[in-house]
């Protein structure tokens, strides 16, 4: 005797299954303090050369919490400085830190090789990778999460400046976009935030 | 006469004395720091200037042996973009604070004359609108540091 499914129960079985699947790329929903862009930003991917001048993508970060930051190496005020704040968040969070990476993106590759990304993520933060590559996949990058940065007209020395978007993009460990920071945000809800994703998921 | 004359000369020459006093001279500098950076790339500069004088004092910029460019600078950041922009002076007003702190006023410091450590300390010397200078020993901190660390 051979077991026939009716049809419209085989279509259930499938749509429980769609649901369920569904469900499962869905992110759980946390208590962050700062702006909540889960499922509003596509999830981690580029095509870049890390400051070891190792080709890498987005997937390489998977299973790390990331903050994701776009700057340049040239950039003597603003970019130092919240380097210099994600360092002490990095340091505020303890050993759950190194489940964390800072990525620092360039948008000034032409100036920023790997070798001097390199000395210039180490002198912030060991968690912290300088990204660098071709200007048009960093621009895809940049694009993807509504970033922006213009090159300034060369100064009388032939130094430039870039003006660039100030907002930190945090990633939970899948690779989705789930918090968006300013610098205007308080350094305590960063923590608090990253705390969550780091905490999550990853019983100690 | 004669005393009238004599109160002109002697009111002339206390109204001189009293302008006599440079800006330089009004100014207090404080917490005075600048960033260590890799390689040589640009780093800022940042102090707290006091001014105890009834009068307005401009900061114009500063110059330093260690440095071939010293450019007083300001980064903003509206709409959400981080700027920077050469500024023409910092006024620090009568018997008031006039600040240069990270991700607002600051000193780009620019091509050093030989290699700064953390730890080091760097002579600047500030320009006043009159001329006059205030030299100021500016503590060199590591890249990471937030602020003067004391
Ligand atoms: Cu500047």
């Amino acid at each position: 005797m051979k077991l026939r499914l009716p049809n419209c129960l085989v279509l259930l079985l499938l749509l429980i299954t769609l649901v369920t699947l569904a469900g499962c790329h869905r992110e759980e929903k946390l208590p962050f303090r700062l702006t909540d862009v889960s499922g509003h930003m596509p999830e981690l991917d580029f095509k870049l050369t890390d400051d070891h001048g190792k080709p890498v993508t987005g997937a390489d970060y998977r299973g790390k919490v990331v903050v994701l930051y776009f700057g340049y190496t040239h950039c003597p005020d603003v970019c130092p400085l919240t380097m210099a704040q994600l360092h002490v968040v990095m340091q505020r969070l303890g050993p759950l830190a190194d489940k964390a990476r800072i990525l620092f993106v360039s948008v000034d590759p032409t100036r920023d090789t790997p070798p001097v990304m390199h000395a210039y993520v180490n002198a912030f933060d060991p968690r912290a990778v300088g990204l660098t590559g071709d200007p048009r996949d960093i621009e895809a990058l940049s694009k993807r999460y509504r970033s922006a940065y213009t090159r300034e007209p060369d100064g009388k020395d032939g130094n430039y400046e870039v003006s660039h978007s100030s907002a930190m993009y945090v990633f939970d460990s899948k690779g989705a976009a789930r918090v968006l920071a300013t610098p205007a945000d308080s350094q305590d809800d960063l923590v608090h935030d990253l705390h969550l994703l780091l905490d999550n998921g990853n019983p100690t | 006469m004669k005393t009238q004359a004599l109160l002109f000369l002697v009111t002339g020459l206390l109204l001189t004395g009293a302008t006599h006093a440079t800006e330089a001279e009004h100014i207090r500098a404080s917490h005075a720091w600048l960033r260590v950076l890799p390689g040589d790339l640009p780093a800022g500069a940042y102090v707290t200037l006091e001014n105890s004088g009834d009068q307005p004092v401009t900061l114009k910029g500063a110059s330093s042996d260690a440095y071939a460019n010293v450019m007083l600078h300001q980064s903003s950041n509206e709409g959400g973009m981080s700027r920077m922009a050469m500024v023409d002076s910092v006024v620090v007003p009568s018997h008031g604070t006039a600040t240069l702190a990270p991700a607002g006023y600051h000193l780009m410091l620019m091509k050093s004359t030989h290699p700064i450590k953390p730890g080091d300390t760097v002579r600047m010397n500030l320009k006043f609108a009159d001329g006059s200078t205030l030299a100021t020993n500016f503590v060199a901190r590591p890249a990471n540091a937030v602020d003067a660390g004391n």
